[in-house]
């Protein structure tokens, strides 16, 4: 159909028809793709993102959770070994506070035994003196009656000239006193 | 005749196409493009339009099935479904015009590449046996169409300035500004809706014509030639035609990829802010 003077051959549609109904087939065919068809396609992809995306952060939190509980444990470990030192130091503490306990009672107990057995020996050695006091005035008086010979029968004057040699002697009884109480004092 | 008894229903395909008088040799030729009525209705109502109408059909039927309980977790066949819906959302549409405004270009795109795809394999399927888009007329809408959308997306985003953007590339010199302003407007608002609609109609008339050739000519000189050779180089000739028809196999989706690609290439430029 020469439309112009040249002949367009092929070119040109045979009927109007054919380039109304190839707009007109797509438009309905677009109409139904924006309609159906692809925001159907669209809900589901932004479905399976969010799926995706809600798996991932479940994950994430539950490393989350795990990574808090680790902390935890590890806390209360440090805990646990700073209460494990503390009981322990506290333990050497006692041990020594015991310790330094015992040993002063069994100073004060050997203290005490000391100056028992020096009241005791004090005791006995003034017994002693006495009971030789005795004994050495009646021996001397023998010893004396003897070497005289005479009348030293005579109670009252033996009697006195006892005493005053016997006051002579504890005016100086330093010497034998004191050997006395050093010797006692070293063997304690 | 030929020797075999069985030359009528091999011809079954093409007769419609090969002017069909017993005897003589019709080469195939552009009036295999032309129908007229056949349905009992007005002249247009012919065998494209039929065609048209069904691949509009089958694409709305498949894609509202193929878009029915959508699950996050795919079966085998959304898994398939997908896989085409995919082809275009992510290998076009989001490629060509990013996160930003695929979205609102998407329907029509899959649509568009699901329509011109369907029915430039009816060119190969049997009973049919024709491609719709050689026939100019339904090539000349779909561009019709597209070149409305680039222009309008380029106007609704950039106002008057579209038409400076497009017609003016950045940065050229004042100078240069009477060449260039003819080339770019020629370019975008002329040659590129006029090749979009040649490219694919070309592709399939001629491939079509291929068909023919091979197919029908094989037929004839198989089956009603004489000589040998003339039989052996038909039987060859026919043979050869399964080469034809993977090409045109491979032709016809590529020409519905490149029709879409290029209708997204050019919303793409309209939408950018200069050239």
């Amino acid at each position: 159909m020469p439309v112009l003077e040249v002949n367009l051959g092929p070119l040109l549609p045979h009927y109007l028809s054919e380039v109304i109904m190839g707009a007109l087939l797509m438009v309905v065919i677009y109409v139904v793709m924006r309609a159906k068809v692809v925001p159907a396609f669209e809900k589901m992809y932004e479905e399976r993102r969010a799926a995706i995306e809600g798996g991932m952060e479940k994950a994430e939190a539950a490393q989350r959770e795990a990574e808090e509980a680790l902390a935890q444990y590890r806390a209360q470990l440090a805990d646990a070994r700073t209460e494990a030192a503390r009981i322990r130091e506290d333990a050497k503490n006692q041990g020594a506070q015991i310790l330094a306990e015992m040993r002063e009672e069994a100073q004060a107990e050997s203290e005490r035994i000391r100056s028992q057995a020096r009241a005791a020996i004090e005791a006995e050695r003034s017994q002693v003196v006495a009971q030789l006091r005795a004994e050495v005035g009646g021996l001397a008086t023998t010893l004396a009656g003897r070497i005289v010979g005479e009348s030293l029968q005579d109670d009252e004057r033996a009697r006195r000239t006892v005493e005053r040699f016997l006051a002579d002697l504890e005016s100086q009884p330093a010497q034998g006193d004191g050997v006395a109480q050093r010797s006692g004092s070293t063997a304690l | 005749m030929g020797v075999l008894t069985l030359p009528v229903p091999l011809r079954l395909p093409v007769p419609m196409e090969t002017g069909g008088e017993e005897g003589g040799w019709h080469t195939p030729s552009l009036e295999d493009f032309e129908f007229v009525g056949g349905f009992g209705g007005p002249d247009w109502v012919n065998k494209p339009f039929v065609q048209a109408v069904m691949a509009a059909v089958i694409v709305i039927v498949l894609w509202l099935l193929a878009s029915r309980k959508l699950r996050t977790v795919p079966t085998k066949r959304q898994f398939l479904n997908e896989y085409f819906y995919n082809f275009i959302r992510n290998g076009v549409a989001l490629e060509v015009l990013g996160h930003h405004d695929f979205r609102r270009y998407l329907p029509y795109l899959v649509g568009l590449f699901s329509f011109i795809w369907v029915n430039n394999l009816m060119g190969l399927f049997p009973l049919l046996m024709f491609p719709t888009f050689s026939n100019i007329g339904y090539a000349w809408g779909l561009v019709a169409l597209t070149y409305i959308i680039y222009n309008v997306a380029g106007v609704a985003r950039h106002g008057m300035k579209y038409f400076k953007n497009s017609l003016l590339p950045a940065g050229v010199p004042w100078l240069l500004w009477p060449v260039i302003i003819p080339i770019e407007f020629l370019s975008n608002f002329v040659i590129r809706p006029l090749t979009l609609g040649l490219r694919l109609f070309g592709n399939l008339l001629a491939g079509h014509l291929v068909v023919l050739v091979f197919v029908t000519g094989g037929a004839y000189l198989l089956f009603e030639s004489e000589g040998l050779v003339n039989r052996v180089a038909g039987g060859a000739s026919l043979l050869f035609s399964f080469a034809i028809f993977a090409l045109e196999l491979l032709v016809s989706s590529l020409q519905a990829y490149i029709f879409t690609v290029l209708t997204a290439q050019y919303v793409a430029s309209s939408l950018a802010e200069d050239h």
